[in-house]
Protein backbone atom coordinates (compact mmCIF):
# COMPACT_ATOMS: atom_id res chain seq x y z
CA UNK A 1 0.00 0.00 0.00
CA UNK A 2 1.46 3.30 -1.12
CA UNK A 3 0.51 5.28 1.99
CA UNK A 4 2.15 2.69 4.22
CA UNK A 5 5.29 2.54 2.06
CA UNK A 6 5.58 6.34 2.16
CA UNK A 7 5.21 6.34 5.94
CA UNK A 8 7.90 3.68 6.29
CA UNK A 9 10.26 5.64 4.08
CA UNK A 10 9.86 8.84 6.06
CA UNK A 11 9.69 6.90 9.34
CA UNK A 12 6.38 8.51 10.26
CA UNK A 13 4.01 5.60 10.87
CA UNK A 14 0.64 7.05 11.86
CA UNK A 15 -1.75 4.19 12.59
CA UNK A 16 -4.79 6.45 12.85
CA UNK A 17 -4.00 7.94 9.44
CA UNK A 18 -3.79 4.39 8.03
CA UNK A 19 -7.20 3.56 9.51
CA UNK A 20 -8.66 6.76 8.09
CA UNK A 21 -7.18 5.90 4.70
CA UNK A 22 -8.98 2.54 4.35
CA UNK A 23 -12.64 2.89 3.39
CA UNK A 24 -13.82 -0.04 5.54
CA UNK A 25 -12.04 0.99 8.75
CA UNK A 26 -13.38 4.50 8.15
CA UNK A 27 -16.87 3.02 7.72
CA UNK A 28 -16.43 1.21 11.04
CA UNK A 29 -15.11 4.39 12.69
CA UNK A 30 -12.02 2.59 14.05
CA UNK A 31 -9.71 4.64 16.27
CA UNK A 32 -6.23 3.82 17.50
CA UNK A 33 -4.58 4.98 20.70
CA UNK A 34 -0.89 4.39 21.13
CA UNK A 35 1.13 4.95 24.26
CA UNK A 36 4.68 3.82 23.71
CA UNK A 37 4.49 0.23 22.54
CA UNK A 38 1.00 -0.27 23.95
CA UNK A 39 -1.86 0.01 21.48
CA UNK A 40 -5.57 0.10 22.16
CA UNK A 41 -8.00 -0.02 19.27
CA UNK A 42 -11.46 1.46 19.65
CA UNK A 43 -14.69 0.64 17.84
CA UNK A 44 -17.06 3.45 18.89
CA UNK A 45 -20.62 2.26 19.27
CA UNK A 46 -22.94 3.04 16.39
CA UNK A 47 -26.49 1.85 15.70
CA UNK A 48 -25.39 0.21 12.47
CA UNK A 49 -23.22 -2.26 14.45
CA UNK A 50 -26.27 -3.91 16.04
CA UNK A 51 -26.92 -7.59 15.41
CA UNK A 52 -29.58 -8.34 17.98
CA UNK A 53 -32.16 -5.57 18.10
CA UNK A 54 -33.94 -7.05 21.14
CA UNK A 55 -31.12 -6.99 23.68
CA UNK A 56 -29.59 -4.94 21.95
CA UNK A 57 -26.17 -6.44 21.16
CA UNK A 58 -23.40 -5.79 18.65
CA UNK A 59 -23.31 -8.09 15.61
CA UNK A 60 -20.83 -10.98 15.77
CA UNK A 61 -19.64 -10.03 12.30
CA UNK A 62 -18.72 -6.52 13.42
CA UNK A 63 -16.87 -8.00 16.41
CA UNK A 64 -15.05 -10.48 14.15
CA UNK A 65 -13.89 -7.77 11.77
CA UNK A 66 -12.80 -5.54 14.63
CA UNK A 67 -10.64 -8.39 15.98
CA UNK A 68 -9.05 -8.79 12.57
CA UNK A 69 -8.41 -5.05 12.31
CA UNK A 70 -6.87 -5.04 15.81
CA UNK A 71 -4.48 -7.86 14.85
CA UNK A 72 -3.38 -6.08 11.67
CA UNK A 73 -2.76 -2.79 13.50
CA UNK A 74 -0.51 -4.59 15.98
CA UNK A 75 1.45 -6.16 13.12
CA UNK A 76 1.87 -2.79 11.40
CA UNK A 77 3.25 -1.39 14.66
CA UNK A 78 5.62 -4.27 15.42
CA UNK A 79 7.08 -4.86 11.97
CA UNK A 80 8.30 -2.68 9.14
CA UNK A 81 6.10 -4.27 6.46
CA UNK A 82 5.00 -2.04 3.61
CA UNK A 83 2.18 -4.29 2.45
CA UNK A 84 -0.87 -5.04 4.50
CA UNK A 85 -0.74 -8.48 6.17
CA UNK A 86 -3.19 -10.94 4.64
CA UNK A 87 -5.32 -12.99 6.99
CA UNK A 88 -4.73 -16.70 6.42
CA UNK A 89 -7.17 -17.81 9.08
CA UNK A 90 -8.80 -16.50 12.22
CA UNK A 91 -10.69 -18.21 15.05
CA UNK A 92 -13.06 -16.07 17.04
CA UNK A 93 -14.51 -16.99 20.45
CA UNK A 94 -17.51 -14.95 21.50
CA UNK A 95 -17.40 -14.73 25.28
CA UNK A 96 -20.11 -12.23 26.20
CA UNK A 97 -22.68 -10.32 24.23
CA UNK A 98 -21.42 -6.97 22.97
CA UNK A 99 -23.36 -4.22 24.67
CA UNK A 100 -24.31 -1.09 22.77
CA UNK A 101 -21.27 0.82 24.03
CA UNK A 102 -17.71 1.44 22.77
CA UNK A 103 -15.51 -1.64 22.36
CA UNK A 104 -11.75 -1.73 22.98
CA UNK A 105 -9.19 -4.10 21.56
CA UNK A 106 -5.67 -5.23 22.24
CA UNK A 107 -3.38 -7.68 20.47
CA UNK A 108 -0.24 -9.69 21.10
CA UNK A 109 1.99 -11.00 18.34
CA UNK A 110 2.59 -14.48 19.71
CA UNK A 111 5.10 -15.41 17.07
CA UNK A 112 6.61 -13.36 14.31
CA UNK A 113 8.06 -15.53 11.58
CA UNK A 114 9.59 -14.47 8.30
CA UNK A 115 6.42 -15.10 6.33
CA UNK A 116 3.67 -15.74 8.83
CA UNK A 117 2.73 -14.14 12.13
CA UNK A 118 0.47 -15.56 14.82
CA UNK A 119 -1.59 -12.92 16.61
CA UNK A 120 -3.95 -13.13 19.58
CA UNK A 121 -6.51 -10.44 20.33
CA UNK A 122 -8.98 -9.63 23.04
CA UNK A 123 -11.91 -7.21 23.08
CA UNK A 124 -13.58 -5.70 26.09
CA UNK A 125 -16.04 -2.98 26.93
CA UNK A 126 -16.57 -1.52 30.37
CA UNK A 127 -14.37 -3.98 32.24
CA UNK A 128 -10.94 -4.96 31.00
CA UNK A 129 -11.11 -8.28 32.87
CA UNK A 130 -14.41 -9.26 31.30
CA UNK A 131 -13.51 -9.76 27.64
CA UNK A 132 -16.40 -9.99 25.18
CA UNK A 133 -14.42 -11.78 22.47
CA UNK A 134 -11.01 -13.28 21.76
CA UNK A 135 -9.28 -14.45 18.62
CA UNK A 136 -6.14 -16.07 17.32
CA UNK A 137 -5.09 -16.06 13.74
CA UNK A 138 -2.31 -16.47 11.21
CA UNK A 139 -1.33 -13.59 8.97
CA UNK A 140 0.82 -13.68 5.86
CA UNK A 141 3.37 -10.87 5.91
CA UNK B 1 -25.07 -13.01 16.76
CA UNK B 2 -28.38 -11.48 15.90
CA UNK B 3 -32.07 -11.50 16.38
CA UNK B 4 -35.13 -9.69 15.18
CA UNK B 5 -37.82 -10.65 12.72
CA UNK B 6 -36.76 -13.75 10.83
CA UNK B 7 -37.29 -12.22 7.41
CA UNK B 8 -35.22 -9.16 7.93
CA UNK B 9 -31.46 -9.19 8.21
CA UNK B 10 -30.00 -7.52 11.33
CA UNK B 11 -28.93 -3.85 11.17
CA UNK B 12 -25.22 -4.56 10.69
CA UNK B 13 -25.87 -6.95 7.80
CA UNK B 14 -28.09 -4.31 6.22
CA UNK B 15 -25.48 -1.63 6.85
CA UNK B 16 -22.92 -3.50 4.76
CA UNK B 17 -25.58 -4.21 2.14
CA UNK B 18 -26.16 -7.95 2.51
CA UNK B 19 -29.20 -9.45 0.81
CA UNK B 20 -30.91 -12.82 0.99
CA UNK B 21 -30.81 -14.57 -2.38
CA UNK B 22 -32.34 -17.96 -1.69
CA UNK B 23 -33.16 -20.45 1.04
CA UNK B 24 -33.50 -24.09 0.17
CA UNK B 25 -33.81 -26.67 2.92
CA UNK B 26 -30.89 -26.21 5.30
CA UNK B 27 -28.85 -24.19 2.84
CA UNK B 28 -29.16 -20.46 2.46
CA UNK B 29 -27.53 -18.16 -0.04
CA UNK B 30 -26.86 -14.50 0.63
CA UNK B 31 -25.00 -11.92 -1.37
CA UNK B 32 -22.96 -8.82 -0.77
CA UNK B 33 -22.88 -6.36 -3.66
CA UNK B 34 -19.50 -4.65 -4.15
CA UNK B 35 -19.26 -1.30 -2.42
CA UNK B 36 -16.44 1.25 -2.41
CA UNK B 37 -16.83 2.02 1.29
CA UNK B 38 -16.09 -1.62 2.24
CA UNK B 39 -12.70 -1.66 0.54
CA UNK B 40 -9.66 -2.65 2.59
CA UNK B 41 -6.95 -1.62 0.14
CA UNK B 42 -7.64 1.60 -1.77
CA UNK B 43 -4.75 0.84 -4.16
CA UNK B 44 -6.41 -2.33 -5.46
CA UNK B 45 -10.09 -1.92 -4.55
CA UNK B 46 -10.13 -5.32 -2.81
CA UNK B 47 -12.76 -5.62 -0.06
CA UNK B 48 -11.54 -5.71 3.53
CA UNK B 49 -11.13 -9.20 4.99
CA UNK B 50 -13.28 -8.12 7.92
CA UNK B 51 -16.21 -7.69 5.56
CA UNK B 52 -15.91 -11.34 4.53
CA UNK B 53 -15.78 -12.31 8.22
CA UNK B 54 -18.96 -10.34 8.86
CA UNK B 55 -20.70 -11.93 5.86
CA UNK B 56 -19.82 -15.48 6.89
CA UNK B 57 -20.89 -14.88 10.49
CA UNK B 58 -24.16 -13.38 9.36
CA UNK B 59 -24.96 -15.99 6.72
CA UNK B 60 -24.14 -18.74 9.25
CA UNK B 61 -26.58 -17.29 11.74
CA UNK B 62 -29.16 -17.06 9.00
CA UNK B 63 -28.68 -20.73 8.18
CA UNK B 64 -29.57 -21.65 11.76
CA UNK B 65 -32.80 -19.68 11.44
CA UNK B 66 -33.60 -21.48 8.21
CA UNK B 67 -33.18 -24.96 9.72
CA UNK B 68 -36.52 -26.80 9.98
CA UNK B 69 -35.96 -27.51 13.69
CA UNK B 70 -35.42 -23.86 14.50
CA UNK B 71 -38.14 -22.37 16.69
CA UNK B 72 -38.83 -18.78 15.65
CA UNK B 73 -39.35 -17.68 19.23
CA UNK B 74 -35.80 -18.72 20.14
CA UNK B 75 -32.77 -16.50 20.37
CA UNK B 76 -29.20 -17.34 19.54
CA UNK B 77 -25.64 -16.07 19.66
CA UNK B 78 -22.41 -17.04 17.89
CA UNK B 79 -20.18 -19.13 20.16
CA UNK B 80 -17.25 -19.30 17.81
CA UNK B 81 -16.33 -19.09 14.17
CA UNK B 82 -13.17 -20.10 12.35
CA UNK B 83 -12.51 -18.59 8.95
CA UNK B 84 -9.94 -19.61 6.33
CA UNK B 85 -9.12 -17.09 3.63
CA UNK B 86 -8.16 -18.63 0.30
CA UNK B 87 -7.87 -15.58 -1.93
CA UNK B 88 -8.77 -11.90 -2.05
CA UNK B 89 -12.23 -11.10 -3.42
CA UNK B 90 -12.02 -9.61 -6.92
CA UNK B 91 -12.96 -5.93 -6.94
CA UNK B 92 -16.19 -4.71 -8.54
CA UNK B 93 -17.83 -8.14 -8.18
CA UNK B 94 -20.47 -9.22 -5.72
CA UNK B 95 -19.72 -11.93 -3.16
CA UNK B 96 -22.03 -14.87 -2.65
CA UNK B 97 -22.14 -16.56 0.74
CA UNK B 98 -23.64 -19.99 1.15
CA UNK B 99 -24.17 -21.41 4.62
CA UNK B 100 -25.51 -24.74 5.78
CA UNK B 101 -26.70 -25.60 9.26
CA UNK B 102 -25.93 -29.30 9.24
CA UNK B 103 -26.86 -30.09 12.83
CA UNK B 104 -28.98 -28.61 15.58
CA UNK B 105 -29.04 -30.01 19.11
CA UNK B 106 -31.01 -28.67 22.04
CA UNK B 107 -28.50 -25.93 22.78
CA UNK B 108 -26.04 -25.81 19.89
CA UNK B 109 -26.20 -25.39 16.12
CA UNK B 110 -23.31 -26.28 13.80
CA UNK B 111 -22.84 -24.41 10.55
CA UNK B 112 -20.38 -24.34 7.66
CA UNK B 113 -20.12 -21.57 5.15
CA UNK B 114 -18.35 -20.58 1.98
CA UNK B 115 -17.85 -17.16 0.39
CA UNK B 116 -17.21 -17.17 -3.36
CA UNK B 117 -17.65 -15.14 -6.50
CA UNK B 118 -18.06 -16.93 -9.81
CA UNK B 119 -17.68 -20.51 -8.62
CA UNK B 120 -17.97 -22.35 -5.33
CA UNK B 121 -14.92 -24.37 -6.44
CA UNK B 122 -12.80 -21.24 -6.18
CA UNK B 123 -13.76 -19.96 -2.72
CA UNK B 124 -12.72 -16.62 -1.27
CA UNK B 125 -13.11 -17.99 2.26
CA UNK B 126 -14.69 -20.84 4.18
CA UNK B 127 -15.94 -21.04 7.75
CA UNK B 128 -17.17 -23.33 10.48
CA UNK B 129 -19.19 -21.94 13.35
CA UNK B 130 -21.12 -23.01 16.44
CA UNK B 131 -24.12 -21.11 17.76
CA UNK B 132 -25.70 -21.21 21.19
CA UNK B 133 -29.47 -21.51 21.13
CA UNK B 134 -31.78 -20.12 23.79
CA UNK B 135 -29.55 -17.31 24.98
CA UNK B 136 -31.15 -14.61 27.16
CA UNK B 137 -32.95 -12.24 24.86
CA UNK B 138 -35.10 -9.99 27.04
CA UNK B 139 -34.39 -6.34 26.47
CA UNK B 140 -31.45 -5.29 28.63
CA UNK B 141 -30.65 -8.87 29.72
CA UNK B 142 -27.03 -8.30 28.71
CA UNK B 143 -26.55 -4.96 30.44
Amino acid sequence: MKLLADMRQSNTLDLQAVMDHLPYTRFMGIRVEQRGTEITTIMPFDDKLIGNTNLPAIHGGAIGSFLEITAVIQLLAETSIERFPKTVDISVDYLRSGKPVDTYGTAIVTRLGRRVANVRCELWQEERLKPIAASHGQFLL
Amino acid sequence: MFDGTPHELPPYAQAIGMEIVDVEGRVCLLKLPYREDLVGDPDTGVLHGGVITACLDNASGWAVRCHEEWDDGESMATLDIRIDYMRPALPQQEILIEAQCYKITKYIAFVRGVAFQSSKDDPVATSVAAFMIGTPNAQGANL
